[in-house]
């Protein structure tokens, strides 16, 4: 029997990949791709005479195959219908790190989904708080409610946009440059920021079309994502390289760090770097690069 | 449990199995198809009769078509099967006590 350690809500989750829970064949090696989270779906990928036979086999797999460093996440069905509830059951009783929310739309579908995980937890003896939550935004609305979503509760990590159900609801398809869910992307981002929790983005379902998938991981990290939902392991690397940080912002990060100390030593509050004005929220912001390059395996210095 | 009406459970594709049950009052018929029957065989009926036992089935007749299953994708499908029999495979699930 496998037992993971306590999932931490803040970690590397450059890329989070979907996998049909219901499919042997695929959640079995699911780990081996390198992606930061997995996420076994008992939802869309899952027919629904066969939602009880996905959560067998996925609470066998949260027992028996050793996931290792990989995040596993399940991804529920939607509050409105008559799954959702033992699919809690399942995956609290399994082990998984965390939930992730089909169509969330608000506090109360959080608060909803929190009450039955901590019942789950009392009901099989698992350490009460330890499985973590996330939101699938899926409709206006979601992303209408995205703060009061965000915030609803303390087992919260992040939130992530779904872009099929999203367009669908406002009438618009796959947009090179992305500007149909621009204002969605940007609410959300700014909700996820604003309560300190991380922020997703949808995944691209073209999986042959290499150039558009690059342009639109391009966009998500220059607007702030910290990772992506991903359909593929193809998908994996590119990300993972785009969302570290580059040598030329690791090199002024420690350049910052280390003239900050020097500066505050002598009692300087303000003042320039390479020319440009710098105070302490630039000194925080390197350390989370320097934080995040550590993580990603591209920086191993001391700072 | 007890079998009380034919079911089916899993699918024919690779690393799957599909277990199928239905009732037979005189104890355990097992039957299994397998594309690494010569290899594996012994395990796959070993591993269909521990879950059974463990779920308490006396009596049925079982057909197993492996495709390459994993035991803990055997386990599960067997599980499945029973509980889909008795009609109680979609809530309230004994999740680390009968099935564990």
């Amino acid at each position: 029997m496998i037992s993971r350690p306590k999932p931490k809500k803040n970690r590397l989750r450059r890329t989070m990949m979907f996998m049909n829970a219901q499919k042997p064949g695929l959640i079995k090696d699911a780990y081996i791709y390198g992606s930061d989270s997995i996420i076994l779906d008992l939802e869309d990928a899952v027919a629904e005479n066969q939602k009880d036979a996905a959560r067998f086999s996925l609470y066998r797999a949260l027992k028996r195959i050793n996931y290792g460093d990989t995040e596993v996440i399940v991804r529920i069905n939607g509050l409105d219908t008559p799954h959702w509830q033992e699919d809690i059951r399942c995956v609290v009783a399994g082990g998984a790190d965390g939930i992730r929310i089909a169509k969330c739309e608000s506090a109360k579908d959080v608060k909803d989904v929190e009450e039955h995980i901590l019942a789950a937890e009392r009901e099989f003896g698992i350490e009460e708080g330890r499985t973590l939550i996330m939101a699938a935004l899926e409709s206006p609305l979601g992303i209408m409610n995205a703060y009061e979503i965000v915030t609803a509760s303390p087992r919260m990590f992040g939130c992530a946009i779904s872009g099929g159900d999203f367009r669908k609801s406002m009438h618009v398809q796959i947009v090179k440059g992305g500007i149909e869910m621009l204002a969605a992307r940007g609410q959300m981002l700014l909700a996820a920021r604003a309560a300190g929790v991380q922020c997703f983005d949808t995944m691209f379902p073209n999986i042959d079309d290499t150039e558009g998938f690059k342009a639109e991981v391009l966009q998500n990290r220059e607007m702030g994502f910290d990772g992506k939902s991903i359909v593929s392991p193809k998908q994996i690397q590119f990300v993972h390289e785009t969302f570290a940080p580059t040598k030329k912002e690791i090199a002024y990060s420690e350049k910052l760090i280390r003239s900050f100390d020097e500066q505050a030593d002598a009692g300087v509050g303000v003042y320039t770097v390479d020319g440009k004005m710098v105070d302490i929220p630039f000194f925080e912001d390197a350390r989370r690069v320097l934080a995040l390059a550590k993580a990603c395996g591209v920086y191993h210095g001391n700072l | 449990m007890e079998i009380q009406k034919p079911a089916i459970a899993g699918t024919l594709e690779s690393s799957d199995a599909q277990i199928s049950v239905e009732p037979f009052a005189h104890g355990l018929e097992l039957s299994i198809e397998s594309s690494v029957l010569n290899q594996y065989g012994r395990q796959i009926k070993a591993t269909v009769l521990q879950t059974l036992e463990r779920l308490g089935v006396k009596n049925g007749k079982i057909v197993v078509i492996d495709k390459g299953a994993l035991e803990c994708t055997l386990d599960a499908r067997v599980e499945c099967a029973v509980f889909r029999s008795s009609g109680v495979s979609d809530k309230n699930i004994p999740w680390g006590g009968l099935v564990k």
